[in-house]
């Protein structure tokens, strides 16, 4: 379970960064993002995955625990 | 020699691995590459901040050459204790050049050498009791510093001392900030570890103390130099042409720094980070804490400079983005007559570059507006994030090499042949006895400041003065010379 920065790029995208493996990647994809619930499944620019527990949609830049798929 | 192509750089990288074993050869091929533009990410192409290979000359520092030497040390009105052996403080005394003001010893102790001196006795029974006699002689030898940080070297790690109490204990007692910084040096594969934990550590230490502190006042033009060690004095430079268009330079991290600048740091609008690798970590925790921005700047040459400073002022009113073309208007006529009186004199030359930071990427500007152009480059102790930035910034069919060895950076210095090398002082002298000119590009060659307008006329200068030396011309032995030169020579006389 990587600790992971999230904060928003100048172009308004996602960028996901894991400060243990030097990863910074794009989201390209978020499996629910509505006001009501946010999270579940990411995929990167890179094409690797990883799942957000569903909650309340965060205040982005944030630091979350996400499961590597 | 002409520009190599993308089949001859590889070539050549194919012929420099060729000597080694096959183990390692199969490693070191993963940190050489040919730059190619059109790869979004480095990690297609290159890897890095991976262990240095057991057996070759790597030209990497430790742990604790990033936390003390790096990031802690500038801040020039605490107290850093090298705390163990005499020697890493001694031998790394003064060497970064990161000026400030102030009276040594008094106010300021940039400059100073402060450590523990660890014999076999405190190896054997611990060394807490020692830091705790230490931190109270300091205070009564040196009353006025701000703060003590305690920078650790390897053996405080190996034989497990508890400085963490010593520095709560010392902190209630003289209520100042006594900070344990576990920078050992055997952590991490290099010394960006090093500034992790330092940031780690000025995060958890120095930051909060001024959160409920509101008496500090601010202005909605406040903002933060951040990752500037003001090296021969590149701070200062940088700091001008951002007070000149407008903005309020609250804090300076780390040269020239205090520690007030610091607790003070999350109360600005703005944090500009010049060195991306030492301080992004501090940058990025400020943003998540104290819904900081941050941007990257690079203030390396005229045309980089004109982009960053259209770039901040971008964050902020009409009155700052008026004050930015103001800037870049006031320096032209004095920029223009630099680039005209070097650009001839250097033109179509080719520099390898290799140092760790900003620096393989962030000079490619200053050099190109010289009309020079950066034919290979690399990193110390970068990660992939820095070369994804790298890659745009350098031609296609360059070399970039991570880690390098002294044996692969003079095999690669003797088929590429640059004009110019830029790279550290272990580097220097085997490079000029090659009969190559070199630049020592980690604290500028005893020159400085190479940042901002005023440090790029300096940097011109400084490169035009390598580069043309008439000392290369006498590089050969008279006896080793052919005969058409003496001719030459005894015409000229």
């Amino acid at each position: 379970m990587p600790s992971i920065m999230l904060r928003h790029r100048d172009d308004g995208k996602l960028l996901f960064y894991v400060a243990k493996k030097d990863l910074e990647e794009t989201v390209e994809s978020l499996e629910f993002d509505s006001p009501e619930k946010w999270g579940g499944e990411v995929v990167l620019g890179d094409g690797s995955r990883y799942y957000f527990e569903p909650m309340e949609p965060p205040k982005i830049p944030i630091t979350l625990r996400a499961k590597r798929l | 020699m002409s520009a190599l192509s993308k089949e001859e750089t590889e070539a050549l990288i194919q012929e420099v691995l060729e000597v080694y074993p096959e183990k390692a050869q199969k490693d070191r091929a993963k940190h050489l590459a040919v730059n190619d533009q059109s790869l979004e990410k480095s990690n297609k192409c290159i890897t890095s901040n991976r262990k240095s290979l057991p057996g070759v000359m790597t030209i990497r520092g430790c742990a604790y050459a990033g936390s003390k030497g790096v990031v802690w040390g500038p801040i020039k009105d605490m107290i850093h204790i090298s705390h163990g052996p005499v020697g890493c403080g001694q031998y790394s005394r003064a060497g970064r050049r990161n000026y400030y003001v102030g009276t040594t010893g008094v106010n300021t102790f940039g400059t100073m050498n402060f450590t523990s001196d660890f014999q076999e006795k405190d190896i054997v029974f611990g060394g807490d009791k020692k830091l705790a006699k230490l931190i109270d002689e300091i205070e009564d030898l040196f009353p006025l510093n701000k703060g003590i940080s305690i920078q650790s070297e390897c053996p405080i790690g190996l034989i497990g001392d508890d400085i963490e109490a010593v520095a709560k204990q010392k902190n209630k007692e003289h209520e100042k900030p006594v900070v344990p910084v576990r920078c050992e040096g055997f952590r991490g594969v290099s010394q960006s570890l090093g500034h992790h934990i330092a940031n780690d550590a000025i995060r958890d230490w120095i930051l909060p103390n001024r959160d409920n502190d509101n008496s500090f006042e601010g202005t909605p033009y406040d903002v933060a130099v951040i990752g500037d060690y003001n090296i021969g004095g590149d701070a200062w430079a940088s700091r001008t042409l951002l007070e000149e268009m407008g903005l309020r330079v609250v804090a300076q991290w780390s040269g020239d720094g205090t520690v007030a600048e610091m607790e003070n740091t999350p109360k600005v609008k703005l944090n500009l980070i010049h060195c991306y690798r030492s301080m992004n970590y501090i940058a990025r925790h400020m943003e998540e804490k104290y819904e900081i921005p941050w941007i990257e700047y690079n203030f390396f040459g005229p045309t980089k400079i004109a982009e960053s400073l259209r770039k901040i002022a971008s964050h902020f009113d009409d009155k700052i983005k008026a004050g930015a073309e103001k800037v870049i208007k006031r320096y032209e006529a004095e920029y223009n007559a630099v680039i005209a009186k070097f650009r001839p004199r250097l033109e179509g030359k080719r520099v390898m570059l290799y140092v760790g930071g900003l620096r393989p990427r962030h000079v490619i500007g200053a050099y190109e507006d010289l009309g020079m152009e950066v034919v290979g480059t690399g990193y110390e102790f970068a990660h992939n994030d820095d070369y994804d930035r790298t890659i745009k910034e350098m031609g296609n069919a360059t070399l970039l090499y991570d880690d390098v060895t002294g044996y692969e950076f003079e095999e690669f210095v003797k088929k590429v042949k640059p004009d110019l090398i830029g790279s550290g002082i272990k580097e220097k002298y085997i490079f000029q006895k090659m009969g190559v000119p070199f630049r020592q590009m980690h604290s500028w060659d005893y020159s400085g400041p190479y940042h901002g307008y005023d440090g790029f006329a300096i940097f011109a200068r400084d490169m035009d003065m390598t580069l043309n030396n008439p000392c290369w011309n006498n590089i050969k032995a008279p006896w080793k010379q052919d005969a058409a030169e003496d001719v030459a020579v005894a015409a000229g006389a």
